[in-house]
């Protein structure tokens, strides 16, 4: 059963339409990431979800029960704020027991599920501090603290792990993960970091401009990009996209400059598309590129180079030995790798469907093979 | 502002000092008229030293005005306007900031244009008010018919009347009516972060319980800023008082202060008078010399 169901919820401001009928079911324990560019409408659907924000059109469920009318804390979600929102002048203690207080349990209750909280987190030594006197990690803790002293169905994070730095951003993404496999709820975290959704989440959705535009595990999103979109917003470095042609025979490219690559399986589409391939899957081969930029990225090398065409390509090379600024250089777009997007809707083109799941399927888990030269 | 240009810090530091012994003199010279006896004070030029006769003089002034019992009146009229005002401003700042009604902007705009008019403008329909707080009500059924229809039905002819002259109530509510309190706390509430009310809400919190648990404990220091302000308002209160209060026994300490000025063909015994404005000094410079800490923080609101 689905802990969440969105059906054709709609969120409008004024003549702006912020979220535009979506629907979303949300499976029961499952960790989902609302990923998309900043303004897409992630952060309002968590927050209708939430109750903080009224919901226009459509029917918001939870746990099988219609939610739209009902107040926040009648939802049975707790939910973790981007700048933790702890109240200044409470302890830590205080601050985590508060939801305990105003439901009205009595001292010695909140005390031990304070304690309890507070153990799983690793705060006990921090409660009788006030939020002012820890760093940004612990303050997080005391929020999600805050939020698992309810024992709530549902988990909300609206960016949690942003305005930490770097290393301790990657330490609080495992814990948060460990946390949920431990307690077992269903948790929903908006981000706009792709590493983040990638490595969070169960099941992820994609979302932009009001809209979902693909959802899936993330292995399935990674590989198989629904939308021009999804394809150069997923994957850092980005999908490389270059126009390119369908020849008449259907199984043939052909991209700006002439070249002629061949498709692994013929498509029904004619004329204009948008080819593209991961920087990681291009290969070393006959395909004449000059080198304009190669940028040391520690683990390999980006290399950003140009076909004789005038089409940027982007791709990876052994990072101890890239090749030089200027050089020219000899790449393969293997026919497997390759993606076909429609260049006016931005809709995916079946292409090889067959033949791509099997090879999504072998690989198995998150394993990039970078092309060498 | 870091400027380092040492003719501003000399110009600066001159403009202090002129405006210290500007407000100073006054009161140097009020201390030493408390000290003198009669010839002393009157005589001319003017004394610059005090005399030995300060203990009598002030003894001389607590007696003659009665002072035990206006202090008492005083006190209370001050610190019932400074908790009332408290509690309005609070109030009616929490309902425009936190709460998104319909008259919002009117309400704030109404409020506003209330700093044009202080009590001295309004000074005669307030003092109607006071002499009947519910004559308003009485013109309203009269003009609509009911004291008319209630007098034929019932034979009770209806008068409204509550009087609130030479009363606390009548003392201290007209006072608490300003809208600087409540400015003060809008800007303080305006940076409450967004998410701490949502935290609020998501842990189940209404909003009276959201202003006792987390916005009360939040504005102590604005609330030891307008409380300050508030006190020392009230205390020097001085038409209001001597137009509400007819009866000796319901004067303010300023009232009772003015009345020992001396007219006519009296004795001229300054000396009495700046003994009883010195006492009268004391009250509102303990206020201030205690809340001073807060009250710099809760108007500069550094801490949040």
């Amino acid at each position: 059963m689905a802990a969440i169901e969105l059906t054709g919820v709609s969120k409008t401001y004024g003549t702006n339409m912020a979220v535009r009928e979506v629907d979303l079911a949300l499976p029961e324990g499952a960790f989902v990431v609302i990923l998309g560019p900043s303004g897409c409408g992630k952060s309002t659907l968590l927050r209708m979800v939430a109750g903080l924000e009224a919901i226009n059109a459509g029917e918001l469920r939870i746990g099988g029960a219609r939610m739209n009318e009902r107040e926040p804390k009648d939802r049975g979600c707790a939910m973790v704020f981007q700048n933790y929102a702890l109240y200044p002048h409470m302890s830590v203690a205080e601050n985590i027991g508060y939801p305990l207080k105003v439901a009205g349990l009595s001292r010695a209750e909140r005390k031990a599920r304070v304690a309890e909280v507070a153990g799983a987190l690793e705060l006990a030594p921090l409660l009788d501090r006030r939020p002012g006197q820890l760093s940004g990690g612990q303050r997080q803790r005391v929020a999600i603290g805050r939020a698992m002293v309810r024992h709530p169905k549902v988990f909300l994070f609206d960016e949690p792990l942003s305005n930490l730095d770097a290393k301790l951003r990657v330490q609080m993404r495992l814990e948060l993960r460990r946390l949920h496999e431990r307690l077992g709820a269903t948790s929903v975290l908006v981000t706009h970091d792709q590493q983040e959704a990638m490595t969070l989440a169960d099941h992820l959705v994609v979302m932009n401009a009001g809209r979902i535009e693909q959802q899936g595990t993330p292995r399935e999103v990674y590989a198989r990009p629904a939308s021009l979109f999804v394809a150069g917003f997923l994957g850092a470095p980005a999908m490389n996209l270059l126009p390119a042609e369908v020849l008449a025979s259907g199984d043939t490219v052909r991209l700006i400059d002439g070249t002629l690559l061949r498709l692994p399986e013929p498509v029904e589409r004619r004329g204009a598309v948008m080819l593209g391939i991961r920087p990681e899957h291009v290969a070393a081969g006959g395909l004449a590129a000059k080198v304009e930029m190669v940028e040391d990225l520690g683990a390999s090398a980006l290399v950003h180079a140009r076909l004789a065409g005038l089409a940027p390509l982007a791709f990876h090379s052994p990072a101890e030995a890239p090749p030089l600024r200027g050089a020219e250089v000899g790449l393969d777009l293997p026919p497997s790798r390759l993606h076909l997007f429609d260049p006016a809707g931005g809709a995916r083109l079946p292409l090889g469907v067959g033949q791509i799941r099997q090879r999504a399927r072998a690989e198995g888990g998150l394993s990039v093979t970078s092309a060498s030269l | 502002m870091v400027e380092r240009r040492p003719w501003l810090d000399i110009f600066t530091h001159a403009l202090l000092l002129l405006s210290a012994v500007a407000l100073l003199v006054p009161v140097w010279l009020a201390f030493v008229a408390a000290t003198k006896d009669v010839v002393g004070v009157n005589s001319v030029p003017i004394h610059w030293l005090p005399g030995p006769r300060l203990t009598e003089n002030v003894a001389e002034a607590w007696r003659r005005g009665g002072f035990a019992s206006r202090f008492t009146t005083s006190l209370i009229v001050a610190v019932g306007v400074t908790l009332g005002k408290i509690v309005l401003a609070m109030l009616a700042a929490f309902a425009i900031v936190f709460f998104s009604w319909r008259a919002r902007v009117l309400v704030f705009w109404a409020i506003f244009i209330t700093l044009m008019l202080p009590l001295e403008v309004r000074i005669v329909p307030t003092y109607a008010v006071a002499a009947n707080a519910l004559a308003p009500f009485q013109a309203i059924l009269d003009a609509a018919g009911l004291t008319g229809l209630i007098e034929a039905v019932s034979g009770i002819h209806v008068a409204l009347q509550w009087r609130l002259l030479n009363s606390y109530p009548g003392l201290i509510l007209p006072l608490i009516a300003t809208a600087t309190g409540t400015f003060l706390y809008r800007q303080f509430f305006l940076t409450i972060p967004e998410e701490l009310v949502e935290a609020a809400k998501m842990d189940g919190a209404g909003a009276l319980r959201f202003l006792w648990d987390v916005l009360v404990p939040l504005s102590r220091t604005t609330m030891a800023a307008l409380a300050t302000i508030m006190f020392v308002y009230a205390w020097n209160q001085y038409l209001w008082p001597l137009l509400v209060t007819t009866e000796p026994e319901r004067s303010t300490v300023m009232v009772e202060l003015s009345r020992m000025v001396p007219r006519g063909d009296g004795l001229p015994e300054w000396n009495i008078v700046m003994a009883g404005a010195l006492l009268a000094m004391l009250p509102p410079l303990a206020v201030v010399v205690l809340m001073q800490r807060w009250f710099v923080r809760g108007l500069v609101q550094t801490e949040k």
